[in-house]
């Protein structure tokens, strides 16, 4: 549950509450840029994050996000991630 | 060495751990007398097991499983908590999938979930504030737990929550540090460590020099290491150069990730909310000095302990002991390997945890049967 998965920033959802929409490996999930929003948001789009619980960690290049994800596929945590956010999709909806 | 064909670059690991046998001889490392290394993170702990590095470096060189996975640190008491939490008719409870399994005196979350407890698996503390929103006549209790990668994501949803006015959203928090464990371990004087590889992600929030106490008071190497198989075996590498030179320093493997200083803005937001407990409880380690984290006095509107009297917030608090049998604190501090464990396997499977280093694939038990099972076997013949 410590590693961060990455994703690329596609779209700002919502500027006031920094939160941006992301895709991680085909799925997109809204995140927080706050971690990470140091200058305008619209710097951060087309970037890859490395994005933990929901929060873009850190700002990190198109090699390190390729590795990263191949790393997590190595361990079944890229998989689990992605379960883990449907999860939370189901959650938000009230089906149990 | 078959599990070398697993790297992407094989050429490049052979080259690795060629240079790490040329170390470790050079320092006159054996089986017998072994240079030992602890990985503090839970992560590293499963890549080691998941490529079989540890049976891949030169004999002399033994791994010990350090405490960093937040599931396995957990106290029962903790779960008995979140249980009574959960219970409570108007709350809905929500936590990482992580924690559903992790067994407490009554039950896990799953069982009260599975007895009819409103629990739900989120993947972000976001999605327990937006729970929030969405349920104004319900009490959301969002469970915090983890280390330092973690923590910013529950202050910033709390400082969210604040802004928006939202007050039926509170943390349950049971946040914990890295660097406090690890002074307790290198004060242990049963621990026989010789350097560490650090953690990444813990370490990209909070950078390398909370780690400096480690060389300058204790005189060990540590390294802080990407979770790749070839990062952890170059980590393992510059540890074993600094014990052959003689040096104790805090390097950084993983400086693509990992900035000198961290991230400002995800400390400045755990500074605000947080503050240091005079200490905390760890299962198989005990009360440990400023290990965990307590929220501030200006966020006790959201905080699960203040709001419910649960916890440390609780007047009078049940001490559990660990289940009958269990050595998960001789595991969890390199004095006992999981299979020497006699509950390992038998009255503990993944399925059926008993102790909570079984829970997770971070923990040191399940790492051994999931990825050790010939291993298991070997070492009980
Ligand atoms: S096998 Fe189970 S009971 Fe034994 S130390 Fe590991 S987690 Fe604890």
């Amino acid at each position: 549950m410590c590693l961060g998965i990455p994703g690329q920033i596609v779209e700002i959802t919502d500027a006031d509450r920094q939160m941006a929409m992301a895709d991680v490996s085909g799925v997109r999930r809204e995140v927080s840029l706050t971690p990470v929003a140091t200058g305008p948001l619209e710097d951060l789009l087309g970037q890859w994050v490395l994005i933990h619980v929901g929060f873009a960690m850190a700002v990190i290049d198109a090699d390190e996000a390729a590795a990263t994800l191949e790393a997590l596929r190595g361990l079944g945590e890229a998989q689990e991630t992605l379960e883990a956010m449907a999860e939370g999709q189901r959650a938000l909806e009230g089906v149990q | 060495m078959k599990y070398v064909e697993e790297f992407r670059d094989p050429v490049a690991a052979r080259g690795v751990l060629a240079a790490i046998t040329a170390v470790a001889d050079r320092i006159g490392a054996t089986p017998e007398a072994p240079v030992r290394i602890m990985e503090i993170c839970g992560g590293h702990t499963h890549a080691i097991f998941r490529y079989g590095l540890d049976k891949m470096v030169h004999p002399g060189i033994e791994f010990i499983h350090g405490p960093g996975c937040p599931v396995c640190v957990l106290p029962m008491a903790r779960v008995d908590e979140c249980v009574e939490l959960a219970e409570r008719p108007e709350v809905i409870f929500c936590t990482f999938g992580d924690a559903m399994r992790v067994p407490g005196t009554r039950k896990s979350l799953l069982q009260a979930k599975a007895d009819g407890a409103d629990i739900r698996m989120v993947y972000s503390p976001l999605d327990a504030l937006e729970l929030a929103r969405r349920n104004p006549d319900r009490e959301i209790v969002f469970f915090g737990l983890g280390f330092e990668t973690t923590t910013p994501s529950t202050a910033m949803s709390v400082q969210q929550a604040a802004r928006d006015g939202v007050m039926n959203f509170s943390i349950f928090c049971n946040h914990i540090t890295v660097p406090a464990p690890l002074r307790a371990l290198l004060n242990d004087p049963h621990m026989m460590l010789d350097g560490f590889v650090g953690p990444g992600h813990v370490s990209m929030v909070i950078g390398t020099h909370p780690y400096d106490f480690i060389a300058e008071e204790f005189g060990k190497p540590i390294v802080v290491a990407g979770f790749e198989p070839l990062d952890l075996l170059h980590s393992v590498l510059m540890v074993l150069t600094q014990i052959a030179e003689g040096r104790a320093e805090v390097e950084n493997q993983y400086a693509r990730v990992v900035p000198e200083h961290g991230n400002p803005i995800s400390i400045a937001a755990v500074d605000a909310v947080y503050e240091p407990r005079p200490s905390f409880e760890w299962r198989g380690l005990g009360e440990i000095d400023a290990s965990g984290l307590r929220m501030r006095d200006a966020f006790r509107a959201w905080d699960a302990e203040a709001k419910f009297g649960v916890g440390y917030g609780a007047e009078v608090r049940a001490a559990t002991p660990e289940p009958e049998g269990c050595a998960c604190g001789a595991v969890m501090t390199g004095r006992m390997k999981p299979t020497a464990c006699a509950q390992f396997g038998k009255g503990c499977t993944p399925e059926m945890p008993l102790g909570a280093l079984m829970v997770s694939s971070e923990g040191a038990c399940a790492a051994y049967w999931q990825y050790g099972g010939v291993r298991a076997l070997e070492a009980a013949e």
